[in-house]
């Protein structure tokens, strides 16, 4: 039996501090650490979604492993090929394509659709303009819109349709690891249903790789093969996503889940204390999550703990006390 | 394209501008045509007529110290000082954006040593640097043109670097990165067609100002050299004769105040048609409360709580009226927790604002309904009983609460002063009050935080501030329009948490507007639903989640994942919403409904019982029916 295949992307160590440095004068600034010391992999053909709440880090993360920023130390591997000291975002952007989260923003507003798709056949594939007519008509049917749109502008359509055609913009580059950064949390209820649905068509129908990055747990698990769940700049837990929502190993998933609104469920168990994140800028010692944490005791406060090796399910936990 | 005839009609409307255009075009055209018209050669002398009056025979506005005939020298000295203006005008332009674009987009290093060059050029009075240049180049209209081009350079790349600065951070930017665009490319093919309005906008309102500082320049006989006429120098040569013949400096003064006049009034109505800031209507002060142009104020709603019957609100858009609600019904008990949910572009919003009518008219108006509330008709109201009324005993609390608190006071003298507006409350008393306020809404150490701006504190703090703001004057009814849905879900919960306790203690009645199920379970008794600004089912939140009987409603349930059932198939709603200028005729929903016949495109189905406490405008529910 050979090795397993590596992952179709891989994050190893991924760390971004904003700021720092010296001022003019040599004072020493602190810098923020946006993501420290992310390791997450998501694997041909599956999806990894990460979850966390706001400023945890996982946009930070997502542009890094898209290339459009570069992480402090880290690296990015590609099918198992560190990608991170290449400079070209081009070559980056054929392997690895990005969604972003508000789709009217993410196109330009004075180039029609047509003119917007074509650009990475173009500067990417380096296709000509034959086998380009002939792959739009196929990307706009990929997304489910009429090719007449092809002529009009962004302000046109609505967040779904802009949307989809984002969506078919990523797909242009024919990369096979797609990126998207709350790809759904702009739109409407019953327009982010169709999102994910296509979402889920086209990664069957094209092998494809999501990392699909979000704040809305009920979206995440609905797509996801894997989970990560990050706080405060740190994957605190990941495994298979059934496994991890089935029974959360660590306090802060096991919150969040619980924070939730459900249909149906008339009492949300809410924390009494502050649910502040710790200064960025003078970052605890320990866990960062101890200062909310029910379970925490001495040593969560004193000493970080790291991901550990993982259950018989294959979730990890970076916990000193987690709940299985 | 569409844009740019709405920017034409636009101008077309702006009566001052259109006087502008209408006497510049005028000037343009005189000033074109100049070789074809039977004027006299603007250079030659004629000692023997030198000074004649206007009027005179073969001179209509007489003639200079030379005897040169004066119409005809302003004819085409205007020639020269409008395509010396333009042409300084379009170097600065070029030159300026040129640097913005390349400054802003750049950033950093690049960014700072431009500007830093661009403040070197400012530092300099404008008119010395030009007389600098002049001095250096030598007196002539082309070295007087350069000068006033260079002069305004910095204008121009101030101003558009800042437009640039602010694009090049957008996404779409990013995503032609990921296109393969290198970054000339996507400086000049992606950004800067998105900066040419701006640049248009600026050319326009300086164009004015470039001619006029040509004609300083010829005034002070370094622009247009003899015998070459331009309307700074023809001023210059009028200057000694102000008071034996004043007709010979008045005249090209006169002209030179027309044209300029006239170009910036166009200018400004260029700039007013193009800035899309202006062009929603934003100069426009809308009045205290919203306007209420009903033909009969129907029947008074009896009870105590808050009771909404056939409200239509209309906004004036382009010439049309849009129907945002189209007669919505619901009425609050008190004590009661009703959701509005629906979508963007529902109406949800619209009639949580309507109801104590701050809705901003114009545009919008409300043309039927009534709006009762314990026992008073709100639309009938005066606005100095509306003002009373908010944040007394009918309390807002609005989605983003970033723009519900001012950034430059703190959040104790804000919720003091929420206190002082409604009850006759000393300084210290109030402060004591706020501090009451803020401990209720659980926000730690809230005494030391009183002294804390909105800045300062994170997004579930700044809610929880506006929530006691909110309840300062204990309200008898809560409006809350999407309050947890820019907040992360721990702080959602606890906000959700904190509002169903105090609801519940105070007896507040709250109507809350949503979009999600699942905030409504946690939190509301009853439900609405709606759908192109109508209600299209009500009833208790249970039975409709449990049993919805509008097929919109089960769309809207079955479409959303739900935490803890990833195989259940997300059922989206094909289709969009009916825009408001385009309803069809029957049910709105129809054209998305899987279950439509017939009869649902002939007519619109009332709101209608369908069991115990629901309705539903359906013909035929899906539930309750029975």
């Amino acid at each position: 039996m050979s090795a397993p295949p590596p992952p179709a992307i891989e994050a190893r160590g991924l760390t971004r501090v904003f700021g720092g440095g010296r001022s003019l004068l040599g004072v020493r600034r602190p810098g923020v650490h946006a993501a420290q010391d992310v390791s997450l992999a998501a694997h041909a053909g599956r999806t990894l979604g990460v979850v966390g709440e706001s400023g945890c880090g996982k946009s930070t993360v997502a542009r890094m492993l898209a290339g459009l920023d570069r992480p402090t130390k880290g690296a990015v591997l590609l099918d198992g090929e560190d990608v991170t000291a290449r400079r070209g975002v081009a070559e980056r952007a054929r392997r690895v394509q990005y969604v972003f989260q508000d789709p009217i923003a993410s196109l330009n507003p004075r180039k029609t659709i047509r003119q917007t798709l074509e650009a990475p056949m173009r500067r990417l594939l380096g296709m000509g303009a034959p086998a380009r007519a002939a792959r739009l008509d196929d990307l706009m049917a990929a997304v489910g819109l009429r090719a007449a749109f092809l002529d009009r502008h962004p302000h046109e359509f609505s967040g779904g349709q802009a949307q989809r055609i984002a969506i078919a913009r990523a797909l242009a580059a024919e990369a096979k690891v797609v990126v998207l950064d709350e790809p759904v949390s702009a739109l409407d209820v019953s327009v982010q249903a169709q999102v994910l649905t296509l979402l889920k068509r086209l990664r069957a129908e094209l092998g494809l790789t999501l990392v699909f990055i979000s704040h809305d747990l009920a979206v995440v698990e609905t797509i996801s093969d894997d989970l990560a769940v990050m706080y405060f700049g740190r994957v605190v837990e990941a495994g298979p996503a059934r496994a991890v929502y089935a029974a959360p190993r660590h306090p802060y998933t096991d919150l969040l889940l619980r924070s939730a609104p459900r249909p149906g469920v008339e009492r949300l168990e809410a924390e009494r204390g502050a649910a502040d994140l710790p200064d960025p800028l003078a970052p605890p010692p320990g866990c960062a999550f101890a200062a909310r944490c029910p379970r925490a005791e001495p040593r969560c406060r004193a000493e970080r703990p790291e991901l550990d090796e993982g259950g018989d399910d294959g979730a990890r936990v970076a916990c000193w006390r987690p709940l299985r | 394209m569409s844009g740019l005839r709405a920017a034409m009609a636009q101008l077309a409307r702006n009566r001052l501008a259109a006087v502008g255009l209408a006497l510049c075009a005028a000037i343009a055209l005189v000033a074109l045509a100049a070789p074809l018209l039977p004027l006299p050669d603007p250079n030659a002398t004629a000692p023997a007529d030198r000074l004649l009056r206007p009027g005179a025979p073969g001179h209509p506005l007489g003639t200079d110290h030379l005897g040169r005939d004066i119409l005809s020298r302003l004819v085409w000295g205007a020639r020269v000082s409008i395509a010396v203006g333009l042409s300084a005008t379009a170097i600065a332009a070029a030159a300026g954006s040129l640097i913005g674009l390349v400054a802003g987009y750049a950033g950093g290093r690049v960014d700072g040593a431009l500007m830093r060059a661009i403040d070197v050029v400012m530092a300099f009075p404008y008119i010395l640097l030009a007389l600098g240049v002049v001095a250096v180049l030598g007196p002539g209209l082309m070295n007087a043109l350069f000068a006033i081009a260079v002069v305004n350079v910095p204008f121009f790349a101030r101003t558009i670097r800042g437009v640039t600065l602010g694009l090049s951070r957008r996404e779409f930017v990013e995503a032609a990165r990921l296109s393969g665009a290198s970054h000339a490319t996507i400086l000049f093919s992606e950004v800067a067609p998105n900066v040419a309005p701006v640049i248009v906008v600026t050319m326009s309102t300086t164009v004015g100002w470039m001619i006029l500082e040509t004609a300083g320049l010829s005034f002070l006989g370094l622009g247009a050299q003899p015998p070459q006429a331009d309307l700074g120098a023809m001023l210059g040569e009028g200057r000694g004769l102000l008071f034996t013949a004043p007709h010979v400096s008045v005249i090209p003064g006169v002209v030179i105040f027309a044209l300029v006049m006239s170009i910036n009034l166009l200018g400004d109505g260029v700039r007013d048609a193009l800035d899309p800031r202006l062009k929603a209507g934003a100069l426009a002060a809308p009045g205290a409360a919203t306007a209420v142009r009903r033909s009969g104020a129907g029947e008074p709603a009896k009870g105590e709580g808050l009771a909404v019957s056939g409200l239509v609100t209309e906004f004036a858009s382009g010439g049309r009226s849009l129907r945002a609600l189209d007669g919505v019904d619901f009425a609050v008990a008190p004590g009661e927790r009703l959701a509005l949910v629906g979508e963007s572009g529902s109406g949800k919003s619209v009639a949580a604002l309507s109801l104590t009518r701050l809705v901003p008219s114009p545009p919008g108006a409300i043309t039927a309904g009534r709006v009762d509330f314990a026992g008073e008709d709100l639309l009938a109201a005066a606005p100095e009983r509306l003002r009373r009324l908010r944040g007394d005993r009918v309390a807002y609390i609005f989605q983003d609460p970033l723009t519900t608190l001012h950034p430059l006071f703190t959040v104790g003298a804000q919720v003091a002063e929420a206190l002082r507006a409604h009850a006759p409350l000393g300084r210290k008393a109030a402060r004591e009050k706020a501090a009451e306020l803020l401990e209720m809404v659980r926000i730690p150490a809230a005494r030391r935080r009183l002294d804390a701006y909105p800045h300062e504190l994170s997004g579930g703090m700044r809610q929880r501030a506006c929530i006691a703001m909110a309840l300062a004057n204990d309200p008898a009814l809560l409006i809350a329009d999407e309050p947890t849905t820019a907040l992360d879900v721990t702080v959602q919960a606890q906000v959700l948490d904190l509002m169903r306790g105090l609801a519940e203690a105070r007896g507040t009645a709250v109507l809350f507007i949503t979009h999600d199920f699942g905030v409504v379970s946690a939190l509301c008794d009853r439900v609405a639903v709606m759908y192109a600004g109508r209600i299209v089912e009500s009833g208790p939140t249970a039975q409709v989640l449990a049993d919805p009987a509008h097929p919109y409603t089960a769309g809207l349930i079955a479409c959303v994942p739900v935490l803890g059932r990833p195989d259940r198939a997300l059922a989206a709603i094909e289709g969009l919403p009916p825009a408001p200028d385009a309803l069809p005729p029957g049910c709105p929903f129809a054209p998305r409904c899987p279950h439509v016949e017939a009869r649902c495109e002939a007519a619109r189905p009332p709101l209608a019982p369908v069991g115990e406490g629901r309705a539903a405008a359906c013909v035929k529910p899906l539930a309750g029916a029975a």
